[in-house]
């Protein structure tokens, strides 16, 4: 629903039609725009066009705030590795830290069944039953939210629907963005992706095992992203052998502390 | 990719910004901003939009789309550009800290609507 005072309705006509000849209207009493006579009139609106997700979003972000829980969103194109990151990742700071964790695909819950193997509460969001959505939006977050006990968390991690492209447009109310970019795709994305890579605060470069078999240029692959998001921090890893692990997780408890 | 839930967003707002009494008047467009930047593709907002609009108020609509560049600004030495390519560090200064100006719009700027002429039948 919109209500009605966000935004003036300014009505006038188009300077093209104002010398227009009048018909039969003409006798009804001058300044009235509805009945004066044929022609365009402009209605201003002025308003975002995802003003009502934006909303949700910050009420959201107050919610986490109020409980002090870290947000995180994860995202990155299919397959680059953010499932298992993330059980990598929960199991190794899941002692120290409460976390949960709300997984986003269009269908199946193979994500959420293999996530639920770290111990921590799983909810997994099937965007089908809202249309099929490439990306989760802040009311659906939100659903998913009140369904954890949000007082016995403290890092709530989101694994987004994988895509490069629509997440970035869309604030679900976390502290902070993780792009997942993995050496099996091409060195290029983050300037195919731009927008990707300029909202997240930090990238994660996963399946660094697999670059002595791949003609990946790694260093190609980072000044493409430093060209998009200059000084974006890049943690190079494998989250299969968890290489370069304890940057990245060091990145992570840090962020969470500084929430807490 | 997401179109359609933007669509069906713009025609929310659009509906509710339509006037009570608009009578026999018609909605000939929709003007949009949008931003280069914006992760929405144009053409499939249309190809949404008339989908969308299909036996509502709003068919017959047009969506007028204005592009709005990308405009960055360096925080260093307040060198403004507009950026073509995705390269996001100051030509002047090579600082890599820089203000967006515009670019990331995706907004509902008016609706324009037509008052069919009448006759008198008499």
């Amino acid at each position: 629903m919109i209500p009605g005072d966000r935004f003036k309705i300014k009505r006038y006509f188009h300077h093209k039609d104002f010398h227009k000849p009048r018909h039969s209207q003409a006798h009804h009493p001058p300044g009235d725009v509805r009945t004066q006579k044929s022609g365009t009139r402009e209605i201003k609106v002025v308003r975002r066009v995802l003003d009502v997700n934006a909303k949700l979003a910050e009420q959201n972000r107050q919610l986490f705030a109020e409980k002090g829980i870290f947000v995180l969103n994860v995202m990155s194109s299919p397959g680059s590795g953010k499932t298992t990151t993330l059980e990598k990742t929960l199991a190794r700071i899941m002692p120290e830290i409460k976390s949960a964790v709300i997984v986003g695909d269009i269908c199946t819950t193979h994500d959420a069944d293999r996530l639920a193997k770290t111990e921590a509460p799983v909810v997994q969001i099937n965007t089908d039953e809202f249309g099929g959505d490439c990306h989760l939006v802040a009311h659906v977050i939100e659903k998913a939210a009140v369904t954890l006990d949000l007082d016995e968390i403290e890092f709530l991690v989101v694994e987004n629907v994988g895509n490069l492209v629509c997440p970035a447009e869309f604030d679900i109310g976390e502290d902070s963005r993780v792009v997942i970019l993995s050496v099996t795709e091409g060195e290029d994305k983050p300037v195919k992706y731009p927008l990707m890579f300029r909202e997240c605060e930090v990238a994660l470069l996963n399946k660094v095992d697999l670059l002595p078999y791949l003609d990946f240029d790694k260093q190609k692959a980072i000044d493409f992203i430093h060209q998009v998001h200059p000084q974006m921090p890049v943690f190079e890893i494998s989250a299969k052998t968890e290489e370069g692990f304890e940057p990245w997780i060091n990145w992570l408890k840090n962020k969470i502390r500084q929430k807490a | 990719m997401h179109e359609m839930g933007i669509v069906l967003q713009i025609v929310e707002i659009a509906n509710a910004s339509l006037p009570a009494d608009l009578g026999d008047a018609r909605v000939a467009a929709i003007n949009l901003k949008i931003g280069k930047l914006a992760a929405v593709v144009p053409e499939s907002l249309r190809f949404c939009f008339n989908v969308a609009i299909k036996d509502t108020a709003l068919e017959g609509a047009k969506l007028a789309i204005e592009e709005i560049p990308v405009v960055a600004k360096c925080n260093d030495c307040d060198a403004q550009w507009t950026i073509v390519e995705p390269v996001f560090i100051c030509k002047t200064c090579q600082s890599g800290s820089l203000e967006i100006l515009s670019g990331r719009e995706l907004d509902i700027e008016s609706i324009e609507v037509v008052e069919e002429e009448k006759h008198d039948s008499g």
